[in-house]
């Protein structure tokens, strides 16, 4: 602000008002923002039976089920299956990301946000942040329970596989917040994500190898973000090698925060 | 209008609109609210309180106009406004998954207290609004009033300079409502400046310095509390004749008497008489009686904000709008 402009000089009593928020305000607010979302969390357990049950239940499964027709036999089957179903439940788990901040946001409380001289971005990465815990219980129930089933994985690499998936998740959930900030009610924002999911998740190589299926699919398939995710967890847990899938998925991962995340705040700071 | 610069005002708005669709929920106001005082905003449900308000601490963005807070655009400055406005809505927007404790502590970090001092404040204000024993509930135990009380403790955390009440007394019991009036006027008393938004004449009256009353997005009137009594007399006496026909004649009596115009609804046999003075109402029934009219009914009441809207207005606040009605059925 110049000098010359006597009128809008010090009119503000109190301190001096700053005119953005800091990045050091901003990563400060995302935290407490995540806090709440961990202490909603807690109180709310049922909402986290998608991350807890889930993950058991379809391990078990979809490796007694389908083990024998892909793969011969379980055990083989689950070097593939497991890392198909960390993909799965992750993409299940960002669904709720966007879905519950809809709900959150038709919520009073959000009006004080908007209210707050606080970042955009904070309302949005805070829950963002508290939901890489539900990725983490997730990814680490499921490959506990093909460990007990007789999965082998590499431990070096499973521990980067976790990181991997976490990451993902945190990733991916940057569409589903996106379609949480655009959509009118909770079920439209539901109904728009399963549609978006399912795709997501059957048309690339979770459950099966992408070449039994047409071409035309094969080719979609192949360049789905999930599958290149779900590779890469196969090569690092299973293998115990970083492989160009590796890259992909977090180029992948990278270009679709890079794409939604600013869609996401641009429509959250745009909706009041 | 008084010559006054931007620094004397806490709020400066000048040709305000908000469209909605083809309606115009806020068409052209203008409001100057000093420092130091409670300003009313009175209107019925849907005149467009809300809106402007809601405009005014950045949750909506203002469609044509200007407007200022102690001299910082609204429309440039949003992030600076947020930090010179304390917002209360007229639902409680706290969070209902914390208790009340961790509300305060939660506001109070997002606004850049350090955990500590944010717990401090939460106690002090928790304190301060008698919540103290139902801290450590869940809001989600809480009564409307504790919610209100929270909710207004939330937007002090910081102090803000001014502070926005939107109907901070809609649908609280008598006794609630009169606590929360007390806390309003201890507000004002320690310097804050109030915008308050309410339905009730009579809370307009309490508390406010100065009074707009909007009706359809217009600002139909301001003035003091007691410049819009007057204006439909300290009272109102309200008449139901027996026979609805004699509603005429108990009119011509009524303007023979106190040169007053009455209101009339002919189809119910009722008739409204603006009064100066109370005592007019025995100098009326007693002409009514000499005449032969008799009366089934007669109260004297202090004006509604009906009877300002119809002084000022012409028309009801409840009644609907046959303009706008149809135009709410086209999509927006």
């Amino acid at each position: 602000m110049t000098t010359t402009l006597t009128e809008t000089e010090t009119v503000a009593p109190g301190p001096v008002l700053a005119p953005h928020p800091t990045l050091r305000d901003t990563v400060d607010q995302t935290l407490t923002m995540a806090w709440r979302a961990v202490k909603k969390m807690q109180r709310n357990f049922e909402q986290m039976f998608d991350v807890t049950i889930q993950p058991l239940l379809f391990t078990a499964m979809f490796a007694y089920i389908f083990g024998g027709a892909v793969a011969g036999d379980v055990d083989s089957y689950l070097p593939v299956i497991i890392p198909g179903l960390i993909g799965q439940t992750i993409l299940t788990a960002c669904v709720a990301t966007g879905v519950q901040l809809r709900e959150d946001m038709d919520k009073g409380v959000f009006d004080r946000f908007k209210a707050l001289p606080i970042a955009r971005i904070a309302p949005l990465a805070g829950p963002a942040l508290a939901d890489m815990l539900r990725y983490l219980i997730a990814t680490v129930l499921t490959f506990g329970v093909g460990i007990a089933m007789g999965y082998r994985p590499d431990p070096l690499g499973l521990a980067a596989a976790i990181v991997l998936a976490v990451f993902a998740g945190w990733s991916i959930a940057w569409i589903f917040t996106w379609f949480g900030t655009v959509g009118r009610s909770a079920q439209g924002v539901q109904g728009i994500s399963l549609m978006v999911m399912f795709p997501l998740t059957f048309l690339s190589n979770a459950f099966v190898p992408t070449d039994t299926m047409p071409g035309w699919l094969r080719a979609f398939a192949d360049v789905n973000p999930v599958s290149h995710v779900i590779s890469a967890i196969r090569d690092l847990a299973t293998a115990g090698q970083l492989t160009t899938d590796v890259a992909w998925a977090v180029l992948g991962c990278a270009a679709v925060v890079a794409v939604f995340l600013p869609l996401s705040v641009r429509s959250y700071a745009r909706k009041m | 209008m008084t010559v006054t610069t931007s620094t004397d005002l806490a709020v400066a708005a000048a040709g305000l609109v908000k469209t909605f669709g083809t309606q115009r929920a806020v068409d052209e106001i203008d409001l100057e609210v000093r420092r130091g005082e409670v300003f009313g905003v009175l209107g019925p449900n849907g005149a467009g309180k809300t809106t402007m308000l809601k405009m005014l601490a950045t949750l909506l963005p203002i469609d044509g106009g200007e407007a200022s807070i102690f001299g910082v655009d609204v429309r440039r400055q949003p992030h600076m406004i947020r930090q010179l406005v304390g917002v209360t809505g007229q639902y409680a927007s706290v969070d209902e998954n914390l208790t009340g404790r961790e509300n305060l502590w939660l506001f109070g970090r997002l606004l850049g207290l350090r955990s500590a001092r944010a717990k401090a404040t939460a106690a002090e204000l928790l304190e301060r609004f008698g919540l103290t024993e139902a801290a450590d509930k869940q809001i989600s135990a809480f009564s409307g009033g504790m919610r209100r009380r929270l909710d207004l403790a939330a937007s002090l955390i910081a102090r803000p300079p001014l502070i926005f009440l939107d109907e901070p007394t809609t649908g609280l019991d008598p006794r609630t409502r009169g606590q929360m009036w007390g806390t309003i006027r201890d507000l004002v008393r320690d310097g804050s400046t109030v915008l308050l938004t309410t339905q009730y004449l009579d809370e307009a009256d309490q508390l406010a310095d100065r009074v707009a009353v909007i009706d359809r997005g217009r600002k139909v009137a301001e003035g003091t509390p007691d410049e819009l009594k007057t204006s439909v007399g300290s009272s109102t006496l309200q008449l139901r004749m027996t026979e609805p026909l004699d509603t005429d004649g108990a009119a011509g009596v009524v303007r023979r008497i106190l040169a007053e115009e009455p209101v009339l609804t002919p189809e119910a046999g009722g008739l409204n008489v603006a009064l100066t003075d109370a005592n007019q109402a025995a100098e009326v029934l007693i002409a009514l009686r000499q005449a032969g009219l008799s009366i089934v009914s007669a109260t004297v009441q202090k004006p509604t904000l009906d009877e300002v809207f119809m002084a000022i207005t012409g028309h009801g606040a409840e009644e609907p709008d046959p303009l706008t009605v149809p135009q709410m059925e086209v999509p927006a």
